[in-house]
């Protein structure tokens, strides 16, 4: 047999990060992702992981992913950023966090990220990429950027999310502040020593948080966190399969340069005023595909059977035409059973529609189904 | 156990007369983590080695599994098929892929034998 683990092998060398040392030490099996060596998976495996963190709390180190801070006069960095999104980041209130997309000329999507405004004065926003996109969004945002708006990357941080029902509780401990945050609210706040920037989310669907910290100390920061009782480490796998029973999108699987908003169902990141000024990168195409329907749409997919669908997996309609391909696939730990996403035509995406999945050249049926897969459970 | 080989493809094969049990090794079992689906080939059908004839799905990948000698199967292992985390819990007992009668027993000793695969995992 052929055992296939890691998919995107660099040619580059690997890039460590700084709590790599305590993810061997957790026994953590690493693979290339993105030009960084990531833990997969821990000894527990992807599923105890995953369910794991849909009991209690999980913690994940997403280190890979890109920290940046805009900063300039109030309000500057918001609206030379705006330029560049669809979402309203001038109305953006100082504590909270939106997440939206950089986006082409051609209505297609650069990167999916999230922009926290944890500055009072407005003049400073912080900004988590995706690691596969990190060097491309930031080659891009600066070269958009007015002279009073400066670009600064975060190497020496840490990124930490922390997700489950328990992860209040336990981070409560050590900062009761957290506790009442809001769903997307971010905070400045020190713990254990450490000079942390706090926001209540994440991508697992589940109620969490994301901790920036200095690399320093990092270490000693999520050994604490671990050796709290709810708290079991969990790795980029459990990640995977978390977001996609959530039904939100991998940058690179079911978002792209391809894809538009209005077609990857993310037409709520468009803000109101945007909708009306028609100003922002891609404007045109998405307005058409909102007035005349895009020709497809990113929908659910439950596979009869066990046989998971992958990524590339052709589906069908029932006289055999070509409907669309799965973007993202896999098994549902939760559901115990196979859940995929990916595009398929418009008259195909309506819940409940059977279609057929073509999967080692046997057609497998599969049903359209509303996202996401399991509820998500984040605070209100 | 003397009378189990190995491939290179982490495969284990037992034999008993010109009967070929097929499972895969410990090591694959570790590598892929938990299984979530096993696809089997069907029975009666003629495989020649190195033939790709089953599959095996984790929670992240699926991999294929190949015949590791030529020959044509006998029985499935219909249990791994419904519980498919048994290949993790005895990969290399209750765990077993398929039952193969050789097309020439003889081929059987020209696989790896315990001491040589594990050579080979540290070359790996």
């Amino acid at each position: 047999m052929t055992i296939v683990i890691a998919t995107d092998e660099p040619p580059a060398p690997l890039h460590h990060v700084p709590l790599d040392a305590l993810h061997r030490a957790l026994g953590a099996r690493m693979v290339p992702f993105a030009g960084f060596d990531m833990p997969v998976q821990y000894p527990a495996g992807i599923m105890t992981e995953h369910l794991h963190c849909r009991q209690k709390a999980a913690l994940f180190d997403v280190s890979h992913m890109g920290q940046v801070i805009l900063s300039g006069p109030p309000g500057a960095a918001a609206a030379a950023l705006e330029k560049l999104v669809p979402g309203e980041l001038l109305a953006l209130k100082p504590g909270r966090q939106r997440y939206t997309l950089l986006m082409n000329e051609a209505g297609g999507i650069l990167d999916d990220l999230m922009v926290a405004n944890f500055d009072q004065a407005g003049e400073r926003l912080f900004l988590v990429l995706n690691a596969s996109r990190k060097e491309a969004d930031i080659k891009h945002i600066k070269k958009n950027l007015p002279n009073n708006v400066a670009l600064e990357t975060l190497d020496d941080r840490v990124l930490l999310a922390l997700q489950g029902p328990a992860a209040v509780a336990v981070l409560g401990r050590y900062a009761p502040e957290v506790a009442a945050l809001p769903f997307m609210g971010v905070l400045s706040v020190e713990i254990s020593g450490a000079k942390c920037l706090v926001t209540r989310s994440g991508y697992t669907g589940e109620d969490g948080f994301e901790i920036s910290l200095p690399a320093a100390g990092a270490e000693a920061f999520a050994r604490q966190l671990l050796a709290e009782p709810e708290v079991a480490p969990a790795g980029l796998g459990a990640r995977d399969s978390l977001r996609l029973e959530a039904g939100l999108c991998l940058y690179g699987n079911d978002i792209d340069e391809l894809t538009s908003p209005v077609e990857a169902g993310l037409v709520w990141v468009i803000g109101k005023r945007r909708r009306m000024a028609w100003d922002f990168p891609g404007a045109a195409v998405v307005r058409d595909q909102l007035d005349n329907g895009p020709t497809r749409l990113r929908v659910g997919l439950r596979p009869e059977g066990r046989a998971p669908a992958r990524p590339g997996v052709s589906i069908v309609a029932e006289n055999d035409d070509l409907a669309g391909d799965v973007t993202s696939g896999g098994f549902s730990p939760s559901l115990g059973a196979p859940i995929a996403m990916g595009y398929v035509k418009r008259p195909f995406a309506a819940d409940g529609t059977l279609l057929s999945l073509l999967i080692r050249g046997k057609k497998l049926p599969a049903k359209v189904v509303p996202l996401p897969f399991v509820p998500h459970s984040f605070i209100h | 156990m003397s009378d189990t080989r190995y491939t290179e493809d982490h495969e284990w094969v037992r034999l008993e007369g010109v009967i070929a049990t097929v499972g895969i090794t410990n090591h694959a079992q570790e590598a892929l983590g938990d299984i979530v689906f096993v696809e089997l080939p069907e029975i009666h059908r003629e495989l020649v080695e190195k033939e790709a004839c089953a599959v095996v799905e984790s929670v992240k990948a699926a991999s294929d599994i190949y015949a590791p000698l030529s020959g044509v199967v006998m029985e499935v292992n219909g249990a791994i098929v419904e519980e498919p985390a048994l290949v993790n819990r005895e990969a290399e007992g209750d765990g077993w892929f398929f039952k193969l009668e050789l097309s020439d027993p003889a081929d059987f000793a020209e696989l790896m034998d315990e001491d040589a695969y594990a050579a080979f995992l540290e070359t790996e």
